[in-house]
């Protein structure tokens, strides 16, 4: 029988596009953040000024962030952000600058909600899908044209049901239990597809959603989103948004092109290994593996939630020699949150160093760049070969937890043994 | 009218962004020409140097997945690429390609050798592989995005149009 109902994906696009729609569709629709970082945006702002305007109207919804490269290591790019903030000016788009943190956490912390459309010229946008936005990666082109006409062109995707059953144990993280998936659906078996969170999704505060749908892309999808629910609105509520919410969920007869179930009791600390984020494998088995670097931070897991259970390991300790310990808050809030509550005091005193807000070493432009042969255990998302600025470098991927124990020990250690 | 003739570039599955436009030359962004040097660079040194213009990259599952970097389909069209050929994209880097105008092709690939000379039409959707003979099908583009490439990419579609037409 013809499913009639709609799932998260049709019900936001439909929505933006003032038609109801169905995967598949090619639609036009409606955009209301259009973001880029610095990365991406002088491109993107090269290709406004061939279209030659930018609709005024929107300046509140076009971000240019700098994060990539925070605070600038070169004259090149600190000229990219000189061209953005001059940009900025002229056409009235708004900055977020040097200092502030990733884009994709202050979105998080101010501006999405249930329901809306949001771009980004990061493949990381999906990240917000944690609140019921639609969200989703493009590159500066789309996001030129976002920005100028408040449009797209969108194919409608097909969506697969992601079921959650039960809760992850003592020592697990959304970080696990997204590679543990990724692991087993494969860093394509996603692609063109949206990822729709299901289940028992109350087990997951917003924080641990944020990982989720980060990592979406990973799988190659166009989104990953959860319902906006009772802890979408606390944490819409604590950010002084609450009128952002409203409550939407997909309806029980919606079509859906598979579905999956997990039990998330029986996920184990997961670990990504080079040079691909399907690659995984429990933490466990890897205590053979030593490391030259631990990093914990980026727009994966570099929140408050995640700088405290790391600091809950290492707290009264020291890292094992050998081992640097790099920690990057994602936002100046959670930067001085972490300042407030001792954090910081505990990363330095266990003999880390704690970076300002940004993208970090993440992406292979500064601030722990790794020599030849160096093998790096990092809390982000993504692992592939030169990610972090060297091809002759290895990149393991895991969460805060497995990350702050194994810097303990100097090799890949199972968190649930120091907690 | 779309009939692209060149020598095929043979690469494996999963080419990266970082693959294509390494992170390392992030301060290269704003001078395109320049990073276009280090395309492919860590897969194949010799790329940027030997890639005639007409050239076709020829792969095999989910290319260029990784980053929104436009400059990756971007560097390669500027070092010469005509089109690539791929069993299969990523999303996000499909659709950078056709809003840049770099023509993209889904099919199988493994009747294209290193070296083959290629002769592809994106509107028949044919490719026809000089060297040894054989000819194959693609499904084209869906007329939407054929348009796209046609106008030239999106930004000179919506100057054209004044507004995105699909």
């Amino acid at each position: 029988m013809e499913k009639t109902g709609q799932n998260l994906t049709e019900k936001i696009i439909s929505r933006h596009a003032g038609k109801g729609v169905r995967p598949g569709d090619m639609v036009v629709a409606d955009v209301d953040i259009a973001l880029a970082q610095d990365g991406t945006a002088p491109l993107a702002i090269r290709q406004i000024e061939k279209l030659g305007s930018c609709n005024p109207d929107r300046n509140h919804l076009n971000i240019l962030f700098m994060d990539h490269a925070s605070p600038s290591p070169r004259k090149e790019l600190a000229d990219d952000h000189a061209f953005m903030r001059s940009f900025a000016k002229e056409y009235g788009a708004t900055v977020s600058d040097v200092g502030e943190g990733i884009c994709h956490q202050l979105i998080a912390e101010k501006y999405a909600a249930p329901g809306m459309l949001i771009l980004g010229a990061d493949s990381h946008t999906c990240t917000a899908g944690a609140f019921c936005a639609f969200a989703t990666g493009m590159g500066s082109t789309d996001i030129a044209v976002a920005m100028a006409t408040g449009k797209t062109w969108l194919r409608v995707p097909e969506s697969i049901k992601v079921v959650l059953h039960g809760k992850l144990s003592n020592g697990v993280l959304a970080k696990d239990l997204i590679l543990h998936i990724i692991g087993d659906i494969g860093a394509d078996g996603a692609t063109y597809k949206a990822l729709e969170f299901s289940g028992y999704i109350d087990s997951l505060d917003m924080e641990q959603r944020l990982v989720m749908s980060n990592m979406a892309v990973e799988a190659g999808a166009k989104a990953g989103l959860f319902p906006a629910d009772n802890r979408t609105l606390t944490y819409l509520q604590e950010r002084g948004r609450a009128e952002q919410f409203n409550e939407i969920a997909p309806d029980s007869d919606a079509g859906y092109e598979k579905v999956i179930e997990y039990h998330l009791d029986s996920i184990e600390p997961t670990v990504a290994m080079p040079h691909a984020v399907d690659n995984t494998a429990p933490a466990s088995t890897l205590s053979g593996i030593s490391i030259d670097q631990v990093y914990i931070g980026t727009c994966t897991n570099g929140r408050l939630s995640d700088l405290e259970t790391a600091a809950a390991i290492l707290k009264g300790k020291r890292i094992a020699s050998g081992v640097r310990l790099v920690v990057c808050p994602a936002s100046r809030e959670i930067y001085l949150k972490a300042v407030e509550k001792g954090l910081v005091s505990i990363f330095i005193e266990a003999g880390g160093l704690v970076l300002p807000p940004g993208c970090g070493p993440c992406v292979g432009i500064h601030q722990g760049i790794l020599a030849k042969n160096e093998v790096v255990l990092s809390t982000q998302n993504r692992n592939f070969q030169g990610r972090m600025g060297n091809p002759d470098s290895s990149i393991y991927l895991a969460s805060p937890a497995t990350a702050a124990a194994s810097a303990l020990f100097g090799h890949i250690t199972d968190p649930r043994e120091v907690v | 009218m779309m009939t692209l003739q060149g020598k095929a570039w043979r690469f494996g599955d999963s080419v990266t962004t970082d693959h294509i436009a390494p992170g390392r030359y992030f301060h290269l962004r704003s001078n395109l020409p320049e990073l276009a040097r280090h395309a492919l660079e860590d897969l194949r040194s010799d790329f940027a140097s030997e890639v005639k213009k007409g050239d076709f990259i020829v792969t095999g599952k989910n290319f260029g997945l990784g980053s929104s970097r436009e400059h990756a389909p971007t560097i390669l069209k500027l070092a010469g690429v005509s089109a690539i050929l791929a069993q299969s994209f990523a999303r996000i880097f499909f659709r950078n390609a056709v809003n840049i105008g770099l023509p993209v092709v889904i099919m199988d690939t493994t009747f294209i050798n290193e070296q083959d000379e290629l002769e592809v039409s994106l509107e028949k959707g044919l490719v026809k592989n000089i060297t040894n003979d054989r000819v194959a099908q693609f499904n084209p583009l869906s007329p939407e995005l054929l348009r796209i490439l046609q106008d030239g990419g999106l930004i000179e579609h919506v100057k054209k149009n004044g507004r995105i037409v699909v």
